[in-house]
């Protein structure tokens, strides 16, 4: 009986808890992927990729295969180590948030009581293999884009963090499953309004998205950060983008829109996985929506959105919170 | 030996690797941005050490604030200023200033020697304390409040003085820029207009 006990159960569970993730995060990509272009196309009234399967719904994986089989080029003056660690960084740091997102009331790899914390954490992690990669790419756009990208993480961490913490107040836990089970009764979407809207705007300006995605303003600066980056080196930022939008629409629907919470389905406590995904692909799809619907902002309107609006607001509805709460 | 302990015992070796291999990147590499990630790198290992001895919020804090914000931060600076190519100069022969850095190296290291020597350690199961963040909240409240508002004093003061250094600079900029339209005629970027 010892011999079969070598590998312990738990390391056992989370290599297949890792596994599922990776596929799901490579599964959600180009879901996301096809998604956006297809939503792009139809607020444009084009009808977006139509040629590979119905509806053009295999592009993305023809596109796989094609940045898969591109010669990996790297620039004659770039720094050679950085610039190949940086996509490797970027990628990594969002696999560890999904370890600890509760997807259902069962489904979860790991219930960690400082789960919020290290969600945090690891998104700051992010930030680093950006400046990695602009710098590493010895090139001025991505220079810029690097920049920029952390002028506007700084900006918007303290806002997210801040909404978070209303909510945290609240339920007096940073664990995510604790957090949905105490929104049994009422989403804290409806108790925190004002924290909801700091959080999704936030959240659109922390994944660099469209109106934020000053980082990699096309028309400026012609990729942002990953200007020099080609075939995989691409897909895995192109991924990591997806993937952090994910977990900034799952934490949202964790913190603000009940997780798994929904009407009754049998065996609920796993398949309350339905609920929580129709709530995050509903943020993601609006997530979407703004980009193709608004026009990209300035910088400086960005900075003073952040500093003079968000960041106050955020600090007024945390004092309300506290005195509610401790009343 | 367990299974569980065989990694965990592996897992501190690599941390430790991961600290020392950070550190000897940070002083011996001429280049000012290898410097910053191998103090990221140093400040990763840190964190798992923490994560080793069992304190989950410690790891979290020291990945958030230290490779999170201030590596960041020290990027950032670094960005703002050099390119890539510009390397430290291998000929300056500064013979005070190396002698202070010795010094001051030396100096530290034998203090905490001295310290870890000195120090009578007792494994922290046998301590038999509380150390649950809700207990070190509250001492940082209660019986360190000072220390710990004295800490907060010298952020503030750190923002106030990088707020005046931040004014003092852009007025010295205009002047700069209207010194050179009075030299020149107009300010040289304006010819891309």
């Amino acid at each position: 009986m010892e011999t079969i006990s070598i590998l312990p159960p738990e390391l056992i569970r989370m290599l297949i808890a890792v596994i599922i993730i990776i596929s799901f995060l490579f599964l959600n990509a180009i879901m996301m992927g096809y998604l956006e272009r297809k939503i792009a196309a139809h607020v444009q009234r084009r009808p977006g990729p139509m040629e590979v399967g119905f509806h053009g719904i295999l592009q993305l994986i023809v596109d796989g295969v094609k940045l898969l089989g591109k010669e990996l080029l790297i620039p004659f003056k770039v720094d050679r180590t950085l610039f190949r660690v940086a996509p490797l960084l970027s990628f990594t740091p969002v696999i560890l948030p999904l370890l600890v997102i509760p997807f259902s009331e069962k489904l979860q790899a790991r219930d960690l009581n400082l789960g919020l914390i290290f969600i945090v954490s690891m998104g700051s992690v992010n930030v680093m293999a950006l400046l990695v990669a602009g710098w590493g790419s010895n090139n001025k756009y991505a220079m810029f884009g690097a920049m920029r990208a952390v002028a506007q993480s700084i900006a918007f961490e303290i806002p997210i963090l801040l909404s978070m913490l209303a909510v945290v107040l609240m339920c007096n836990t940073f664990s995510l499953k604790e957090i949905v089970g105490a929104q049994e009764k009422i989403w804290f979407v409806f108790l925190q309004p004002l924290a909801f809207l700091i959080y999704v705007i936030a959240g659109v300006a922390e994944t660099n998205r469209a109106p934020f995605d000053l980082p990699e303003a096309e028309s400026e600066l012609t990729a942002g950060f990953h200007t020099e980056y080609s075939g995989m080196g691409f897909s895995l930022f192109f991924i990591g983008e997806y993937t952090n939008m994910f977990i900034v629409a799952s934490v949202a629907a964790v913190l603000f829109l009940g997780g798994w919470h929904g009407p009754h389905l049998p065996y609920g406590e796993y398949l309350g996985i339905v609920w929580f995904f129709l709530k995050v692909y509903f943020l993601l799809f609006l997530m979407i929506m703004i980009r193709w619907t608004y026009p990209r902002v300035r910088f400086d309107q960005l900075l003073n959105f952040a500093w003079k609006y968000l960041v106050p607001f955020s600090f007024v509805n945390i004092l309300i919170t506290a005195v509610l709460v401790k009343l | 030996m367990t299974f569980y302990q065989t990694i965990a015992e592996g897992l501190f070796f690599a941390f430790i690797l991961l600290v020392i291999l950070g550190s000897i990147l940070t002083i011996r590499t001429k280049i000012l941005m290898h410097t910053v990630l191998g103090l990221a790198v140093a400040f990763l290992g840190t964190a798992g050490i923490y994560f080793y001895l069992g304190s989950m919020f410690l790891t979290l804090m020291q990945i958030l604030i230290y490779v999170g914000a201030i590596c960041i931060v020290l990027v950032f600076g670094i960005m703002v200023g050099y390119t890539p190519t510009e390397v430290a100069d291998k000929t300056i022969k500064d013979w005070r200033n190396k002698f202070l850095a010795i010094f001051s190296a030396t100096t530290a290291f034998l203090l905490l020697i001295a310290c870890v020597l000195k120090t009578d350690w007792v494994p922290a199961l046998a301590e038999n304390r509380d150390f649950s963040i809700t207990h070190l909240g509250e001492e940082f409240l209660y019986t360190y409040c000072l220390a710990f508002e004295l800490i907060s004093i010298v952020l503030l003061v750190a923002i106030i003085g990088s707020i005046i250094l931040a004014r003092g600079g852009r007025e010295d900029e205009y002047k700069t820029i209207e010194h050179l339209r009075s030299a020149k005629g107009n300010y040289p970027n304006d010819d891309a207009q």
